[in-house]
């Protein structure tokens, strides 16, 4: 079927060929059936469907977004009441999902790093204990794991009075989990201002510590004066606006707690789900990453007569990092696309409260393709940005 | 190495010259073996040590919650006993009353032998098909054979066995029926799939890569949900399919997908001259494919395959969502009674236990198989 066009099998005096033994005759007779076998299919899915929203009394489009949506959402980062419209309680949902996929992201990585170094680790019980971890984690379904920390909150967990304290100002109990916050000040602005220029000057100046190594072969401590840029000219702000500083801790009051931060059952829930499940993932990458680069490299680079921390830096990060981050990119694409598991817990996410909008207003269809649209666009664009960050350190062949 | 434990052997166990008969306590196997793995600098004496003891703390919490306080009986459907300890032992009494809901939910009870032979005949087939020498024609005519007693078993109806409708079925049937399914048909579709992203046809690689690229980028959810809501819109007026076998489309679409890519992996690790070869001597594209390709692209990518099997296996939980009792949904339906309310934490304990067992044989036989081919493959 689809061997390459063959040309000059004939003599060219042949002329061209129209009968079914010349392959490419062949190759598009073959794709136009297909095309046409799958338009069919389409055509007979979309006219019955027409069909039935007709005879259903169903109604089309999506109108529905700017009526009043009247359901109540748990926990949102923006102001909002159930009078508010389907559009805003769907953006709403969309918040709630970037707020864990991020959130969780960063910690399964972090987590994920430590586990997968902790495998490698010389010392027998640490080892033993990491591949525990990976293999428990790894062999059970996400949803049961969501399930089970949920259930752990909310029928295992004592009440406000007596709930635990790991950490001082630190509260597990069966209304979530509570953190003390840092209130905002009003010199956090210049702060923050500070930071944004803090880091502009550090590429600034590695840039020009690269050209001017190019140029002239001296080498110039860019990570040091990185750093001292990056947090030393925010440091100092802060320093100079006064160093004004207040953290709020949770307080009980009554039955419950006031104060700090509060993370919902639901949402302490999901994220540990998502954390732990994934970082045992990620620890297998960031051990195969590691594995992956051979003794000889070290060996090479410190013959040549790098520091250590130059061969880690120069030599094996950038050989294992091309192993680890395309399963890495995967892997943030499924805590991503995990995080809609968040309807089977109540957690208010995309999914969760589209769903809730299919049900109310019966427009299943539109409904879907949001939820579909939505992830479609995360997917796309965190491969995007992992595909142009991979371009970037992927190995160039000479 | 030698460096390191001259350091550590303290005057007081000195070494074998000065006490010649005997053997010191550092020459001890396990003793030399615990300095070189777990004390063999002062970090990680430090790591073990603080390690052991949270190991020990939250092991005896384990096991005075899970053994010592537990409660493993109680008359009927009284749960105080239970309630009396809840904060300190486990109510196993659950599992004892709703062991037959967890593995068979609504099943007809005195029928329970039915979907208890099922699980029976699923786990004799995946050991058949674990074993490298039933790898031939002979496999497909015991999976035949095991399928249709399968159906026969879980509808009834013929040989004097009672009908059972699909909406009564439930519990780890539901959940090996959805997964074997799944991988069954998705299997050979995911290497059409596969076989088409790479073909040279335009049109047929663009629909491919359309179809793949679009299930893997949504979630599961969102294709099981157009399953239940969707899917009855696809049919014209009067045609209705079960929801079990929705779902079960679904997972397969889903399923496909990721398997395609795996196929694809394999497909592109099979070097040109193999493609040139085949052509040269003059194959069909099937043939070549059938022959040639295939059997040394799929033996490649076993490994990936069976990782790929072991997360669709988890995946058949999902359906819990939509509303079908599959192995997890029993366990969470199984403490709505009122009674038994507030022991969900035991009830998910129990089926995390059988969902393991199940997704670390699959992963061990991969490894195995794997180990057992690059060896192959070495030699």
């Amino acid at each position: 079927m689809a061997s390459r066009p063959q040309v000059a099998r004939r003599p060219p005096t042949a002329g061209v060929n129209l009968s079914l033994n010349n392959p490419t005759i062949r190759a598009i007779l073959y794709q136009i059936v297909v095309v046409g076998a799958v338009g069919l299919v389409i055509w007979y899915l979309v006219s019955n469907t027409i069909e039935n929203l007709e005879t259903r009394r169903i109604a089309t489009g999506f109108g529905f977004l700017d009526r009043e949506a009247g359901l109540p959402i748990g926990e949102s980062l923006i102001p909002y009441s159930p009078a508010d419209t389907y559009a805003r309680a769907l953006f709403v949902g969309l918040l709630n999902t970037l707020r864990v996929a991020l959130i969780g992201i960063v910690l399964a990585t972090l987590l994920g790093t430590i586990v997968g170094i902790a495998r490698l680790s010389s010392n027998w019980l640490v080892a033993q204990a990491a591949r525990v971890y990976v293999e428990m984690l790894r062999n059970l379904p996400l949803l049961l794991q969501l399930l089970f920390w949920w259930t752990l909150f909310r029928d295992l967990f004592p009440g406000p009075r007596q709930a635990l304290a790991p950490l001082p100002g630190v509260f597990l109990s069966n209304r979530g989990v509570q953190l003390p916050a840092i209130l905002w000040q009003p010199g956090y602005g210049y702060v923050l201002g500070a930071f944004v220029v803090g880091v502009g000057a550090a590429l600034a100046v590695r840039r020009w510590a690269k050209r001017r190594q190019a140029l002239t072969g001296q080498q110039f401590p860019v990570l040091w004066t990185s750093l001292a840029l990056i947090f030393g000219v925010p440091g100092i702000t802060f320093l100079a606006i006064g160093a004004p500083f207040a953290l709020e801790r949770p307080e009980l009051r009554g039955f419950n707690f006031a104060g700090g931060m509060t993370l919902t059952p639901e949402f302490a829930a999901l994220l540990i789900g998502l954390v732990t499940y994934t970082a045992a993932f990620i620890a297998e990458i960031v051990r195969s990453g590691i594995l992956a680069v051979n003794q000889g490299q070290w060996e090479a680079a410190l013959a040549l007569g790098l520091r250590r921390g130059q061969v880690l830096r120069l030599v094996v990060l950038p050989q294992a990092l091309r192993v680890i981050v395309p399963p890495t990119t995967s892997q943030y694409l499924n805590l991503t696309k995990n995080s809609s598991l968040a309807v089977a817990i109540g957690y208010p996410d995309i999914v969760s409260v589209a769903n809730t909008t299919l049900n109310q207003t019966g427009q299943a269809i539109e409904g879907i393709a949001i939820i579909m649209a939505v992830y479609l666009t995360i997917s796309l664009s965190i491969s995007a940005f992992m595909n142009w960050y991979n371009r970037h350190i992927a190995l160039v062949e000479r | 190495m030698s460096d390191t434990q001259s350091h550590y052997t303290s005057p007081s166990f000195a070494g074998p010259k000065t006490r010649q008969p005997g053997r010191t306590f550092a020459d001890i196997p396990p003793v030399r073996w615990a300095r070189a793995n777990l004390f063999n600098s002062w970090l990680n004496t430090a790591l073990t040590l603080l390690l052991a003891y949270f190991i020990v703390k939250y092991a005896i919490d384990i096991v005075s919650w899970g053994l010592i306080n537990a409660v493993w009986e109680v008359p009927g459907n009284d749960t105080r006993a239970c309630r009396e300890i809840r904060e300190i032992g486990a109510c196993w009494a659950l599992i004892n009353e709703k062991f037959r809901f967890i593995m068979f939910a609504t099943y007809p009870y005195e029928e329970h032998w039915r979907p208890a032979l099922v699980i029976a005949i699923f786990l004799a087939l995946y050991a058949i098909s674990a074993m490298r020498r039933f790898w031939n024609r002979k496999l497909i005519v015991i999976w035949l054979l095991g399928l249709v007693s399968i159906g026969i078993l879980m509808w009834g109806g013929v040989f004097g066995l009672r009908y059972v409708e699909q909406e009564r079925w439930g519990g780890l049937p539901i959940t090996l029926m959805l997964s074997t399914f799944g991988i069954a048909i998705a299997f050979p579709l995911s290497i059409l799939l596969a076989l088409g992203r790479r073909s040279d046809m335009p049109a047929i690689r663009v629909m491919c890569v359309t179809y793949i690229e679009l299930i893997r980028g949504v979630p599961l959810i969102s294709l099981l949900f157009m399953a239940s809501v969707m899917f009855p819109l696809f049919l014209p007026e009067g045609l209705t399919v079960d929801k079990l076998l929705r779902a079960q489309v679904a997972i397969i679409m889903f399923a496909a997908a990721y398997l395609a890519e795996v196929v694809r992996g394999g497909l592109q690790a099979i070097p040109k001259g193999q493609y040139e070869a085949a052509d040269a001597i003059g194959l069909s594209y099937w043939q070549k494919i059938g022959f040639i390709i295939l059997p040394q692209a799929l033996r490649l990518v076993i490994p990936p395959l069976v990782n790929t099997f072991i997360g669709l296996f988890k995946d058949t939980s999902l359906v819990l969502i939509i509303g079908i009792f599959d192995l997890l949904n029993a366990a969470k339906t199984s403490v709505n009674e009122p009674a038994w309310q507030g022991f969900g934490v035991e009830a998910y304990i129990f089926v995390s236990i059988i969902y393991f067992v199940f997704c670390f044989g699959m992963s061990k036989y991969s490894q195995d198989l794997e180990a057992d081919l690059s060896r192959h493959r070495k030699r």
